[in-house]
C-alpha cells in the first residue's frame, strides 16, 4: 500500500532537496503560530499593528524577531503558509488518486482499532491532547519534525540533532507502552 | 514566482507524505513501538539524499548556499522535543503530517489540529516565561553546524569543511537506512529488555 522504502526516500529527499534549491527549507508548525494569529487579529484588530519599519503585535512572540511573525499574520499569502496549503491540497489529491480512505480508517486508524476497539471518542480527546503538546513543543523547540529534524539534520545543524534525540527519546517509550500488544 | 514554487512544492510533499505512510497514525505507531520500521528507512534515506544533493551542490555552486536556513541551539530544543516527542506518539501526527491526514478525511486529524492551534496559541502567551527564564539562550555557539561550510553564515562546530562533513552525514544516513532492520525486538506481547 505505501511505497518501497528505497523509492519513497529518494522521492521525499528529492523533495527537501528542490526547497533549498528554489527557495529555503521546509518547516511547518510556524504556520499554526500564523494561523492563531490571523484568527486572534479578526477578533482583535489591535493584536497586530503596522509600524514605520514594518509590523509589531501585542503579543511577544508575534513581535519577536523584527516582527516577522506579525508580519505574516497581516500578509498571509506568504510562501510558508501558502505551503502548508498546497501540502493539503498534495495530499488529499494523492489520497483520493489510490481511491481514498475507507469509512472506517476516517474516523478511526487501524492501530487504535486493533489496540482499543471501536473507542473514537477517547481517541479524538488523545489526538487533542497530543496536537497541544505537540505544537506547544515545536514552538518551544523553534521547530517540528520537518524542520528541525529533517531540514535541520540535513544541514548537519547542531539544534536538528538535538531535537530527534529529544523527540525519539520522549516518543518511543510512549508508543511502546500504548501498543505493548503488537497491533 | 514564490508562491508558484509554494504551490508546487508543497503539494509534492503533501502528496509523497501520503504515499509512503507518514500521515498514517498506524505506521507512525508501528514505527515509534519498534514493530515496522519501513517509515524509519524512508525518512534516514531522505535525510541522507538531501544532504548530499544539497551539500554536492554548493560544492560544484549549483546550489545557493544563502539558502540554508539553520535554526539555533538551546536547552528549550530538547525539552520542546520531548514534549513534541511524547505528542506525536501519543497521536500519531506531526505538524505537518496531521494536517494533511486532515486533508486526507481522518477526522482524529481533525482533532488534533484544534489541539495544535490551542497548544501554539499557549505557547504564544506563556513565550515571556520561557524568554525570561534562560533557557532560550544560545548553547553550543547558537546556530551552528557540524563543520564550517563555506559562504554560509553559519559557523562550525568543528573546523572542519562544512560540506565534506554534510555529504559524509549524508552517506551516514543512507548506510543506516540500509542495516536497520524491519523491525527490532520480538513484537507480540514480550516487552523489549531495557
Amino acid at each position: 500500500m505505501t511505497l518501497d522504502w528505497k523509492l519513497g526516500g529518494v522521492l521525499l529527499g528529492l523533495v527537501f532537496f528542490l526547497a533549498v534549491l528554489l527557495v529555503k527549507p521546509i518547516g511547518v508548525s510556524t504556520q499554526f503560530v500564523i494561523l492563531d494569529g490571523i484568527i486572534g487579529d479578526a477578533v482583535n484588530s489591535e493584536l497586530v499593528t503596522k509600524t514605520d519599519e514594518g509590523y509589531t503585535s501585542s503579543n511577544a512572540y508575534l513581535a519577536k524577531s523584527g516582527g516577522k511573525y506579525a508580519k505574516a499574520v497581516a500578509n498571509p499569502l506568504n510562501y510558508s503558509f501558502i505551503f502548508v496549503l498546497a501540502m493539503m491540497a498534495g495530499a488529499y489529491a494523492s489520497v483520493r488518486a489510490r481511491g481514498g480512505l475507507s469509512a472506517q480508517e476516517r474516523s478511526l486508524p487501524e492501530i487504535w482499532r486493533n489496540t482499543y476497539g471501536d473507542t473514537a471518542a477517547k481517541r479524538y480527546a488523545l489526538a487533542f491532547l497530543g496536537g497541544f503538546v505537540v505544537l506547544y513543543g515545536a514552538r518551544l523547540a523553534g521547530g517540528c519534525t520537518s524542520g528541525h529534524m529533517m531540514s535541520g539534520m540535513m544541514q548537519t545543524a547542531v539544534s536538528g540533532y538535538i531535537f530527534a534525540a529529544g523527540a525519539f527519546a520522549a516518543a518511543v517509550p510512549v508508543a511502546l507502552m500504548m501498543y505493548r500488544k503488537e497491533s | 514566482m514564490e508562491i508558484l514554487l509554494a504551490i508546487v512544492i508543497g503539494a509534492a510533499f503533501g502528496a509523497v507524505l501520503d504515499r509512503i505512510g507518514a500521515t498514517n497514525p498506524t505506521w507512525i505507531g508501528r514505527m515509534l513501538a519498534l514493530t515496522n520500521l519501513n517509515l524509519m528507512k524512508t525518512i534516514l534515506l531522505a535525510i541522507g539524499t538531501g544532504s548530499i544533493l544539497m551539500f554536492a551542490g554548493q560544492m560544484l555552486g549549483l546550489v545557493d548556499v544563502g539558502h540554508m536556513s539553520v535554526k539555533a541551539a538551546y536547552a528549550g530544543v530538547f525539552i520542546g522535543g520531548l514534549m513534541l516527542g511524547a505528542g506525536w506518539a501519543a497521536s500519531g501526527f506531526c505538524p505537518g503530517t496531521g494536517v494533511c491526514a486532515a486533508a486526507s478525511g481522518r477526522k482524529d486529524a481533525l482533532f488534533f489540529i484544534a489541539g495544535g492551534l490551542l497548544g501554539a496559541a499557549a505557547y504564544m502567551v506563556t513565550y515571556p516565561a520561557w524568554k525570561a527564564s534562560g533557557l532560550l539562550n544560545d548553547i553550543a555557539g547558537g546556530k551552528t553546524t557540524l563543520g564550517s561550510v563555506p559562504g554560509a553564515k553559519y559557523d562550525g562546530l568543528m573546523a572542519l569543511s562544512g560540506d565534506l562533513v554534510g555529504i559524509v552525514m549524508g552517506l551516514a544516513f543512507v548506510v543506516i537506512a540500509f542495516v536497520l532492520p524491519e523491525r527490532i525486538g520480538g513484537g507480540g506481547v514480550t516487552v523489549p529488555a531495557e
